[in-house]
């Protein structure tokens, strides 16, 4: 688990991949009780709103990126502030990977800033994110 | 991109400000287990239900309305937007502060207010820049977690 007195800025944080399916994309709309039909139902996507598949859902994406920071940071810290933006849509069968690095480290007011990101698989970034999180040590 | 506010019209410009809530909340263990399982959590504290993810209220916090409320998209109409000359939604972003945890048998209370309404020209026509200030507090008044969340009319 990260200690401020080893993080250097341009430090990797373990990435994670994520190919979402029709079942993970229907429970995450219902969980969040998102009845935007662009999520399940193909016709209607492709016909009336022109997207070339199902949609990945962007605040779905937003979450992979906090749980990058969340599962790097364990306990010994805490997440102050994230933000993320939609760039580019995503599709049902796409691989989607979250990922970050150390922009910035603060030694006195024992902050950390986080560059974030997630990729498609061709490498483009989707949704661009940031982090400040507090460590213990 | 250059900025200019051709379709941003005075009456739209009126709603800058308005809010709605705060609509209270109820966290449950429940909804929490739902949410880790669905965005794929690894920590036990969220899949057991024990303290809601962070953006755990991105779903929490959406307004409850009919069935004959909901469009033939699926989405209900927002109630704390002008009238906009672009009618196809895309999510914008979001920026979070975090201020305290949320655990199962917390009521929380969103308050959300239309902070701005701007243009910009995109690379395939205009797009029009909703932003919404939110904020939850708890049952003590608390701040729980401010959020300034955008979505974009294309």
């Amino acid at each position: 688990m990260p200690r401020l007195d080893q993080l250097q800025a341009g430090d990797a944080l373990p990435a994670r991949s994520h190919t979402p399916t029709n079942v993970s994309l229907f429970l995450y709309n219902a969980a969040v009780w998102n009845p935007h039909r662009i999520h399940f139902d193909e016709p209607y996507t492709v016909e009336v709103e022109k997207h070339p598949g199902i949609v990945v859902d962007g605040p779905l994406q937003g979450d992979w990126l906090s749980q990058v920071v969340l599962d790097w940071l364990g306990e010994d810290g805490e997440l102050l502030e994230f933000e993320y933006s939609n760039r580019r849509a995503s599709y049902l069968g796409d691989t989607l990977t979250a990922g970050g690095r150390i922009e910035a480290i603060d030694a006195v007011a024992r902050t950390v800033t986080l560059t974030l990101e997630v990729r498609d698989q061709h490498g483009e970034v989707t949704a661009p994110g940031r982090a400040v999180v507090r460590l213990a040590h | 991109m250059t900025t200019t506010d051709a379709l941003i019209t005075d009456d739209i410009r009126a709603w800058i400000g308005r809010s709605e809530g705060p609509q209270r909340i109820d966290i449950t263990r429940r909804d929490i287990i739902k949410y880790a399982i669905a965005t794929g959590q690894r920590q036990e504290k969220y899949l057991r239900g024990d303290e809601a993810p962070p953006m755990f209220l991105f779903g929490a916090d959406r307004p409850l309305v009919e069935l004959d409320k909901l469009g033939p998209d699926g989405l209900r109409a927002e109630s704390l937007l002008p009238p906009l000359p672009l009618k196809r939604v895309m999510a914008g972003g979001i920026k979070q502060r975090y201020h305290r945890k949320l655990r199962p048998g917390d009521v929380v209370f969103v308050k959300r207010t239309l902070a701005d309404v701007y243009q910009k020209q995109g690379s395939s026509g205009p797009l029009i820049f909703v932003v919404y200030e939110i904020e939850v507090t708890d049952a003590d008044g608390q701040l729980v977690m401010q959020e300034t969340q955008s979505r974009i009319n294309r």
